[in-house]
């Protein structure tokens, strides 16, 4: 136990070093899985608050990305750097987690028997470990961390009703909610649209780009319209690597893109 | 009336309330009434009673894993068993030179193989205090080690039910054996007195009960404060959603395995305090079918509520005391309808039936009162 609590304070005053404006580092990551490679020797550099939009079909490998950066798969080869110094690679989910990476799953995961607060409650940065957790008392600035979210994510009526019993959108925005009471530098957001009604599509666009500036943003988003309306820089992923970078319109004019999307797909 | 009332508000005011009324009443019935007195408790039913304490405090220990972090262990019994062995040792070794072959240093069932020298995980059991270290140790390090194991490589669910049983199960065969130097088939009995009190007097059977009133008192309130922590809310996010609450931070298989090893322990503490008043402990305690009936109780009970495993470790308790003295051979085919039935019909245990049946007069009365209409 004790050996773990200093690895957990040793991750959390790591403070990942941007001084190149660069974040996130990922150098020719390849994963494979039963020779199928998902990651094919990718190269991807996320800016220090940026919003970043990734596309691509399916199995494109956007989410066994957001699987190597957050530790959930390990790479077979490359390198994953937070900021210039943090190897990913060397820590855990929690561990990944605790440094400031923060991430929604494509599916809304709440903690469905708990309430909204304490959902925001257990997200809130501060030390993991069981016998913190055991006699922790919330103080002012942690209430007021969690009121702001609350605001912020729209849920401030149903702060004391089951996350359970909200709306598929409303899990959304707690999940969201449940990432900045982490306090990220980095969010991790997977389809934060699917299955939403327009309005709650264009609150979530509006929360997002709110978000990016204090936080660098990487969006994984299959409709096409939600991207173009927060994108400033949307990376193409295509068969495990990148194929092109760069603003909406570069990207539409894209001749690979053209190809690749107008079915004339090399095999 | 009311003030009286309030007093039996909450889940923790209740099971204080009953457990002390209950503990005073047997107490003062035991003590003071004739024995003819139609309200008198005989020293049978204290130890009865004592016993019917031990399953509830077990019970407790098992909903706390399975009921709020949804680990469902069918091993239990091995760190009941554990506990109460530790015990064993200490009594077998407090009979001295009175056995039957009248050996002082030896227990009896090692001078009948002929063993000269106590084996060296005997060595300290005369002493009452490492006594109580062993049996929090010894489950506690057996639950740390495997939750360690089974936790740390993610395993979770079905397989690890499996593995809980065939944990107990291989400790059940070990046990068996002459050679593991625990007495063997016959396990260890024929205990004469704890601290210098004979455990054949009423006065000592009724304080042991006291006690073990008092031991589920206190774990039931330190279970109670530890779900109602912060901790205990982390351990019910990693039982709906594990994979989120390691992206949010936290060290999953730390919580599993200190809530697991907790959990031994207090089935270690249960089995300790069984032993003095049933006068055994044998391998059978190792068996599986009862680490899965420690199970049911807590099923019937209502699991994730604990003051509903201590009702159901009661209530099936005292059932089977009945049934086995009706119809011994029926007890198990009564058990497991029971255990159907509550799982179809009482999906929160007996401790949900009262809320449902309160929800089910409200949906119903204004419904006739249109109909009369």
């Amino acid at each position: 136990m004790k050996q773990q609590a200093s690895v957990m304070g040793a991750t959390e005053n790591l403070v990942p070093d941007t001084r190149h404006g660069v974040i996130l580092y990922m150098e020719n990551v390849s994963v494979s899985f039963d020779g199928f490679k998902a990651l094919n020797d990718l190269n991807l550099y996320i800016n220090d608050g940026e919003l970043r939009c990734l596309i691509g079909a399916n199995g494109a490998g956007k989410t066994t990305l957001m699987d190597v950066i957050t530790g959930k798969t390990r790479p077979d080869q490359g390198k994953v750097n937070f900021g210039q110094q943090i190897d990913l690679l060397k820590l855990n989910e929690a561990e990944i987690a605790q440094a400031g990476i923060g991430r929604k799953f494509q599916k809304p995961t709440v903690f469905e028997a708990l309430s909204v607060y304490e959902n925001l409650y257990l997200s809130l940065k501060m030390d993991k470990g069981i016998w913190c957790s055991l006699w922790h008392k919330l103080n002012g600035e942690q209430k007021d961390d969690i009121e702001r979210i609350l605001a912020t994510i729209g849920l401030t009526e149903q702060r004391h009703g089951l996350a359970g019993n909200l709306s598929h959108g409303q899990k959304q925005w707690l999940e969201i909610g449940m990432l900045l009471a982490a306090k990220p530098r980095v969010l991790l957001v997977d389809e934060p649209v699917a299955g939403m009604t327009l309005q709650e599509t264009e609150r979530t666009a509006e929360l997002l780009t709110s978000l990016a500036g204090e936080h660098s943003v990487v969006v994984v988003e299959h409709d096409m319209s939600f991207v173009r309306s927060i994108a400033r820089t949307v990376t193409v992923l295509h068969q495990g690597s990148v194929l092109a970078e760069g603003t909406m319109a570069q990207i539409q004019s894209h001749p690979d893109v053209k190809r690749v999307y107008l079915g004339e797909e090399s095999t | 009336m009311k003030n009286f009332m309030a007093l039996f508000a909450t889940p923790v005011q209740r099971v204080t309330g009953i457990l002390a009324i209950v503990t005073l009443y047997v107490t003062l019935a035991n003590g003071l009434l004739p024995p003819d007195s139609f309200l008198y408790v005989s020293d049978y039913s204290v130890t009865l009673l004592g016993k019917y304490l031990c399953y509830a405090l077990l019970a407790l220990s098992v909903d706390l894993v399975w009921g709020y972090c949804g680990i469902l262990s069918l091993g239990h019994g091995a760190f009941f068993a554990l506990g109460g062995y530790a015990m064993g040792m200490y009594l077998m070794r407090q009979i001295g030179d009175r056995g039957v072959y009248g050996n002082a240093d030896l227990p009896d069932f090692m001078v009948f193989l002929n063993w000269d020298v106590l084996p060296w995980f005997w060595a300290g059991s005369d002493s009452f205090i490492w006594m109580v270290v062993m049996v929090v140790l010894a489950p506690g390090l057996l639950a740390y080690i495997f939750g360690v194991m089974a936790f740390r490589s993610r395993v979770s669910g079905v397989y690890l039910s499996i593995m809980t049983q065939a944990m107990t199960y291989a400790l059940l065969l070990a046990f068996f054996r002459n050679e593991m130097g625990f007495g063997g088939n016959n396990g260890l009995t024929d205990f004469k007195d704890i601290l210098g009190y004979s455990l054949q007097s009423g006065s000592t059977r009724l304080s042991l009960f006291i006690i073990t009133a008092v031991v589920l008192w206190l774990a039931f309130f330190i279970c109670n404060r530890i779900v109602n922590s912060k901790a205990g809310k982390i351990v019910m996010a990693i039982r709906d959603a594990e994979n989120r609450s390691r992206f949010v931070g936290y060290n999953t298989a730390s919580y599993k395995v200190a809530l697991f090893t907790f959990s031994a322990v207090l089935a270690g503490i249960a089995g300790a305090l069984y032993v003095p008043q049933v006068g055994i402990i044998n391998p059978g305690e190792f068996s599986p079918i009862n680490s899965i009936e420690m199970v049911i109780w807590v099923a019937i009970g209502g699991r994730g509520t604990l003051y509903g495993a201590i009702v159901g470790a009661l209530v099936v308790s005292y059932a089977k005391t009945r049934f086995t003295a009706i119809m011994p051979e029926a007890w198990l085919f009564a058990l497991g309808g029971l255990f159907v039935l509550v799982t179809l019909l009482l999906p929160k245990g007996l401790v949900g039936l009262w809320p449902t049946l309160k929800a089910k007069a409200q949906q119903l009365w204004p419904k006739t009162k249109e109909q009369a209409l």
